[in-house]
């Protein structure tokens, strides 16, 4: 049984359709890689997954329940099981590392407002909330304010943040954008072997070919609001990626047609 | 292609001057008519001026030199003030919290209730504190207890603006990250919003007290407690020399706590 399954989504941001008919199945456990240009939608597809955005058509279910009709206290209990890592991380800058990885149990009932203060939080959480710094190995910087750390380091943060809050679902939008290649691959390597040790369900937009073959399980491609390949890693070659980005122009040089102008609402 | 053909096909810049939109003539009309009809009506001459010159002299002549005997009754009274403007700035403040976050574009429940609150924090602010003074006395007596509310009315003018404002300043992105884990609403505020702001709410708050501090010294012109009765005090009774040594406590106190308040600022900014 699929733990994600799609269907039909539509979505449009002011008049432009970003998502065209979005059809897709993740089953429980696989690790599924979107690639696609800047702007085709693939951002948009993934925040439909947690309701950070609802589509205008169609479901999108997680588990039993369709994310684009779920609300209020329901939806906070439906994204405890939705972990989310962002392209800038998302850090809480001002305060402590050990403060941000707390941040991932604030959904968690009973408890979850008292560990906005780590000082209120209770102990145990306190210990699960160390040993997921430990297994991203930085729990020697527990301390530290986080604008302190380098780039490869907040996006480890951010991934310990992910594995408190213990997700059976992992979105992760483009996690090694912002990062140098050696970076990338290193935070790339560690996500991709935290969701094989729990056994979660993934969906992970990159652009790199070589990463997308190396850590899918399947690779997905979108083009302009539709997905335009649905492959096993091993199919994947550079003539089939560069499909993807053909005809891809910047936005500022587009021609105003809706298919295009649709790549500068997406992103 | 010589230099001078370059210049010549250079695009010409634009005119030094433009010629004024009808809406920024009708401005400068009405504020020089204002303005003429202001100095007039305020009867600003010279001969007055002149004359107030000296007498200026002759009163700083009289004040001096400043009368040291009840050294111990105006520092009571300045400290009274002290506390009227520490105990206001902080209701003020803890006050001002709530007010901002319901008056956030990005943290108010309803749009209706930002308005609402939005009208509420403007109409605090519109009201002058030698107003609210006023009212307070009326309500609750003379005393620093209506100082005391006159200054938390106007802190709340104005720090609740300052922190809506930082508010909405804050980047969406680690909000939007805590929201994504399942947090509600108060989490995200406590978790997200609260810390990025903070430093900049601390630093708004040092500046209440040092705006309430010279408030203080006014609202007790009006009866509501503190150093300013006394001064009113000494200069009905043209006891000069008293009143001398009273602005100077003030002049030193405000100077000391600008100082104080600037240091801690740099610190937390």
């Amino acid at each position: 049984m699929a733990n994600i399954q799609i269907q039909n989504v539509h979505k449009s941001f002011n008049d432009i359709h970003v998502l065209r008919g979005i059809d897709l199945a993740i089953p429980t456990g696989e690790c599924v890689i979107l690639l696609g240009a800047n702007g085709c939608g693939k951002s948009t597809l993934m925040r439909c997954l947690n309701g950070l955005t609802y589509p205008e058509q169609g479901s999108v279910v997680v588990g039993d329940q369709d994310m684009a009709k779920t609300r209020g206290r329901r939806l906070r209990r439906q994204r405890q099981r939705i972990g989310v890592v962002f392209q800038h991380f998302n850090l809480v800058d001002n305060v402590s590392v050990f403060q941000n990885v707390l941040y991932g149990a604030l959904g968690q009932q009973p408890g979850g407002l008292a560990t906005t203060l780590q000082a209120l939080a209770p102990q145990s959480l306190r210990q699960r909330a160390m040993q997921c710094l430990d297994r991203v190995g930085l729990a020697d910087q527990a301390t530290q304010p986080c604008r302190e750390l380098s780039g490869g380091q907040q996006q480890r943060v951010a991934i310990a943040r992910t594995l408190l809050q213990a997700p059976d679902v992992l979105i992760a939008d483009e996690p090694v954008a912002s990062l140098d290649p050696r970076a990338g691959r290193a935070v790339m390597e560690l996500l991709i072997d935290i969701v094989r040790e729990r056994g979660m369900t993934v969906l992970c937009s990159l652009h790199q070919l070589e990463l997308a073959s190396e850590y899918g399980d399947r690779v997905v491609g979108m083009k302009a609001g539709r997905i335009e390949l649905d492959a096993p890693r091993h199919e994947l070659d550079r003539d089939t990626m560069a499909g993807l980005y053909q005809g891809v122009v910047r936005v500022d040089e587009q021609q105003p047609t809706p298919a295009d102008t649709a790549l500068a609402y997406s992103a | 292609m010589s230099q001078y053909q370059e210049a010549a096909n250079t695009p010409t810049p634009p005119s030094r001057y433009q010629r004024p939109s009808l809406f920024a003539c009708i401005v400068v009309v009405v504020f020089l008519g204002l303005l003429t009809k202001g100095v007039m009506a305020t009867d600003v001459t010279l001969a007055r001026l002149a004359s107030g010159a000296v007498n200026l002299v002759d009163f700083v002549g009289r004040a001096l030199p400043p009368k040291l005997d009840d050294l111990d009754v105006i520092g009571g009274a300045m400290l009274e003030t002290l506390y009227i403007a520490i105990v206001g700035v902080t209701a003020g403040v803890v006050l001002s919290v709530p007010f901002a976050f319901l008056a956030a574009r990005n943290t108010a429940p309803h749009s209706l209730i930002r308005i609402g609150t939005r009208f509420l924090i403007a109409s605090m602010r519109t009201i002058p504190d030698l107003v609210w003074a006023l009212i307070f006395v009326a309500t609750v007596g003379l005393g620093p207890l209506a100082g005391v509310l006159a200054i938390v009315m106007d802190t709340v003018g104005f720090a609740a603006r300052f922190f809506s404002e930082r508010i909405e300043e804050v980047h969406p992105g680690p909000a939007e990250a805590l929201a994504s884990t399942g947090a509600g609403r108060l989490s995200v505020i406590g978790g997200a919003i609260l810390p990025e702001t903070l430093a900049s709410m601390t630093a708004t708050s040092l500046y209440s007290v040092e705006k309430a501090l010279r408030s203080a010294v006014t609202l007790g012109l009006v009866g509501a407690g503190g150093i300013g009765v006394e001064l009113s005090a000494a200069m009905r009774l043209f006891n000069y020399n008293k009143a001398l040594t009273i602005i100077l406590v003030i002049l030193v106190c405000v100077l000391i706590f600008e100082q104080l308040s600037s240091a801690i600022r740099r610190r937390v900014i």
